[in-house]
């Protein structure tokens, strides 16, 4: 008695600490609101399932518990039952995954006029490279990172020239504009996490991993790095913030290019000459 | 080898010779002995008996305190870890710590407490005497086995006390950070978690063709295939995957220690580590998951497959009615084991590995969910109608029951690609596994040791204790896991050491955190109630009577209990049915061991097995 009430309650429990309790998703963000819908159908599906199970399990325990006198029934198999069960299953999982493999689809697929932003990941922190005028982002190389050229574009290249670099962790994006993050790393591996746009994605060294989105809504959102990268992964925070038009022009006005830049440490090197001649 | 040829010979001419002879069928006949009865190595001292022993049951008692004992250590460091996160003002751990801890804990108890245990422990236990063999096919292999993961043992320890302490990767070793500067124990911790892993397959390796070759080989005679236990169908489905499963471990682990020590790049592309160019060029990072995972997910399978199997014979005894669908049981065990091999990808989909794979890796996962569906179905037929004892073997049943329905109801969440993109990398998926692979297998061997004890002791556990045990561990175990899945919902990244006051995450979800350690420390704690159970019970417990619950299968009917060496006295036995013939209608009582011959049993009605 005592052990179907408790699977009983436990059921009832778990509904009402679904429905109840404070802890929910955060406010979507971005246009992957369908992810979210994908988890509430899983949501009704499963829940009817484990409801179903649980209530069937604490009924026979409390309807056939043991008495000395009563014979179990001697029922070896009932393939009838047994293909209908498995025919339903397979019709639920099919529901489910259906709709999952279509979003998955669209995640996969990047609009063509997405904006491309460059997110730059490194023990333990976040810079950004917007692609400029030209709306091309320059190839780089690990191995022309100095501290003259912190995200190692390749000099030659004369699509990074115009590159704009942000080097600190708070990145602007624009509302209503699909962006496609461009995932680099240059040490271990990170994922670039925002929970309020429900992207995710890890970055891996020696190549370039993506996703995209469109945010819908201004806010500042706190980015987490979601792929363990060593003692300072839970620390490794940065922000986005997601502007109005106005706004965005003037964040973006105040970022520097590469070739900028590059001018900017070559003063700085002739200056310092110039002090050790002194 | 001419004499073993000799006895096969003429056992084989007997077998000639009977059939011939016999006119009439006889209802009591079964197929003669293929193979001369073993012989065995017989232990001279203390040391060979009880040490260096190759009784396989005396290695089963060797393998699982040994695994009991290290997942304590695993417990304790659940705890450590748990404190930091709901108190992190006490400046309890160091980052470092923490997330060695957090390392240590999930590969003690995934490979050298559930692995160990299930296989090491359980196989060693129940395969020959559930087959109705005398002992392993090769005994002193099977001593080598333990005896290999005893030293993988030590050597894992060991890595608590070198410099720079153990691995902190996390338990899944990902590279390139494993062995790189910004891991704590990158350069002594990781290798010998490494060498472990290593020394560990081959001790597995030389268990595990032992647990498939007795299956295979040593069966009494009348045991057929289809007429074996669940349990043995579970162990020995779990052993051919991690036959399988294991080299690409094996093969991981390999590499990247070359990678470490010899400056190899399988695994390592060109990088900068803390500001440092490393001379490393060219490897790739997700070749190592893949390797991982094509071990990793079997595994899960592995544990997962002995519990399924377990579970079921403890559901059918103690509701003393026949498991339901026992083929369908046994197809959907060799089913899940065949397609465990096609899903690895699931665990990668936002790895960056081409995303594409996703549609493959997102149908094959969630097909594989069809025949565990309809064990949980079967199971739960088996009650319906039956005559339910509410002893501790089925109370753990239950509790496995629930929480492993509950777990693997989350998993078609994180198995569907798109709804796992939100989820991955957050509590949802720690609580998914715990609640799945960790609670659910751990309660089904509670379950077994409390009813296999009397086989080993001859004494009864206390009843008492076990339903204290049993209640905290199952109502607060279900406590922790089932209100983390809500952490995953708000987002709450796992592997991290501090959340601090992050924006997005609700200041109630800080005190989720504390609730949640709260009941990690109490369940903690009862599992010392068991530990006190379990040794005192050896000295103190009741006397079991032969058979205690009344069960049919061959492991009950040996001549002494508990069997002792050789198991069958002078002659094996033989197998008429299988061992789920409970509650026939027309026999006199409401079970029929497996052993005992038709003519005993006339009037009842027992369908052809």
């Amino acid at each position: 008695m005592i052990v179907a009430l408790s699977i009983f309650l436990i059921t009832i429990g778990s509904i009402a600490f679904h429905f109840w309790s404070p802890w929910w998703w955060t406010e979507v963000a971005s246009n992957w609101g369908n992810m979210d819908d994908t988890i509430l159908l899983t949501f009704w599906i499963t829940g009817a399932v484990f409801v179903a199970i649980c209530f069937f399990v604490a009924y026979c325990v409390w309807k056939f518990s043991y008495k000395k006198e009563r014979r179990a029934e001697y029922k070896p198999e009932d393939k009838k039952l047994e293909s209908r069960l498995t025919w339903a299953t397979a019709i639920g999982v099919a529901a489910l995954l259906a709709p999952g493999l279509v979003v998955w689809n669209q995640y996969v697929t990047v609009p063509e006029n997405a904006y491309k932003v460059e997110v730059f990941a490194y023990q333990w922190g976040w810079k950004y490279r917007l692609p400029g005028e030209d709306g091309k982002l320059g190839k780089t190389d690990i191995k022309y990172i100095n501290d003259d050229n912190p995200f190692g574009l390749i000099i030659e290249d004369p699509n990074g020239k115009d590159d704009l670099l942000v080097d600190a962790d708070e990145l602007h994006v624009l509302k209503d504009r699909p962006v496609k993050f461009e995932l680099r790393t240059i040490d271990v591996l990170h994922n670039f996490y925002v929970p309020q746009f429900r992207g995710k994605m890890d970055m891996v060294p020696g190549i370039i991993t993506y996703y995209w989105l469109t945010p819908t809504r201004v806010g500042d959102f706190e980015v987490l790095c979601a792929e363990y990268c060593g003692t300072g992964h839970y620390a490794m925070r940065g922000r986005v913030i997601v502007d109005e038009e106005k706004d965005y022009k003037k964040w973006e006005a105040k970022q520097i290019t590469f070739e900028k830049m590059l001018a900017k440490s070559k003063k700085n090197d002739n200056l310092q000459l110039v002090k050790k001649e002194k | 080898m001419s004499d073993e040829q000799d006895h096969k010979l003429e056992a084989k001419s007997d077998y000639v010779a009977d059939a011939s002879s016999v006119s009439t069928p006889d209802i009591d006949a079964v197929p003669e002995a293929e193979l001369p009865d073993q012989e065995l190595y017989h232990s001279h001292s203390w040391w060979t008996t009880y040490v260096f022993s190759q009784d396989a049951k005396y290695i089963g008692i060797q393998y699982a305190l040994t695994a009991i004992g290290t997942g304590l250590l695993g417990l304790v460091l659940s705890w450590l870890m748990r404190i930091q996160l709901a108190f992190p003002g006490l400046g309890w751990l160091e980052p470092s710590s923490y997330y060695q801890f957090v390392t240590m804990h999930g590969m003690i108890m995934v490979v050298y407490l559930l692995t160990a245990l299930f296989l090491g422990g359980f196989g060693n236990l129940l395969i020959p005497l559930m087959c109705g063999a005398r002992d392993m096919a090769f005994p002193y292999v099977n001593m080598l086995s333990y005896w290999a993961f005893v030293v993988a043992v030590l050597v894992l320890l060991a890595s608590f006390f070198v410099p720079g302490g153990p691995t902190g990767a996390g338990w899944t070793l990902y590279p390139p950070q494993a062995i790189t500067a910004g891991t704590p124990g990158y350069n002594g911790g990781i290798i010998l978690m490494l060498i472990s892993l290593i020394l560990f397959v081959a001790g597995f390796t030389m268990g595990g063709l032992n647990y498939i070759i007795t299956v295979l080989q040593l069966r009494a005679r009348g045991m057929t295939l289809m007429r074996m236990p669940l349990t043995i169908w579970g162990i020995f489905t779990a052993t051919v995957l991690a036959m399988f499963a294991f080299p690409a471990l094996l093969v991981g682990c390999l590499m990247m220690t070359l990678d470490s020590l010899l400056g190899t790049s399988f695994f390592m592309p060109a990088m900068v580590s803390l500001g440092e160019t490393l001379t490393h060029e060219g490897g790739s990072p997700i070749l190592f998951q893949h390797l991982f995972w094509f071990f990793g997910h079997p595994e899960v399978y592995i544990v997962a497959l002995p519990a399924f199997g377990i579970v079921s014979d403890l559901l059918s005894v103690h509701s003393r009615k026949t498991i339901f669908g026992y083929r369908m049981m046994v197809w959907a065990i060799v089913g899940i084991g065949a397609l465990s091999f096609f899903v690895w990808a699931h665990h990668m989909y936002v790895s960056g590995m081409n995303p594409w794979f996703g549609f493959f890796f997102a149908t094959t996962t969630l097909i594989i969910a069809v025949p565990t569906a309809i064990k949980v179905y079967n199971w739960i037929l088996t009650l319906w109608r039956g005559n339910i004892q509410l002893s501790l073997p089925m109370l753990f049943s239950l509790g496995f029951i629930v929480t492993f329905l509950n777990g693997g109801l989350t998993g078609l969440f994180l198995g569907n690609v798109t709804v796992d993109v939100p989820l991955s990398d957050t509590y949802f998926v720690v609580a998914h596994f715990h609640m799945v692979m960790g609670i659910a297998p751990i309660l089904v061997i509670f379950g077994a040791i409390y009813h296999w004890y009397p086989l080993i002791t001859g004494r009864m556990m206390n009843e008492t204790l076990g339903k204290i045990h049993f209640w905290i561990t199952f109502l607060g175990s279900y406590a922790i896991y089932f209100p983390m899945h809500y952490q995953g919902f708000v987002g709450v990244p796992r592997r991290y050491f501090e959340i601090y006051d992050s924006p997005y995450i609700d200041t109630s979800t800080l005190l989720l955190n504390k609730f949640i350690t709260i009941a990690v420390l109490i369940v903690g704690a009862a599992q010392l109630l068991f530990l006190y159970n379990l040794f005192a019970s050896a000295r103190l417990g009741k006397k079991s009577e032969k058979n205690p619950w009344k069960a049919n299968s061959l492991e009950w009917q040996t001549p002494q209990m508990p069997p002792e060496h050789g198991n069958w006295g002078k002659e094996l036995p033989k197998v008429y049915r299988w061992p789920y013939d409970f509650s026939v209608p027309g026999a006199k009582e409401d079970y029929i061991p497996q052993n005992q011959p038709p003519s005993e049993i006339i009037g009842a009605k027992v369908e052809k097995t």
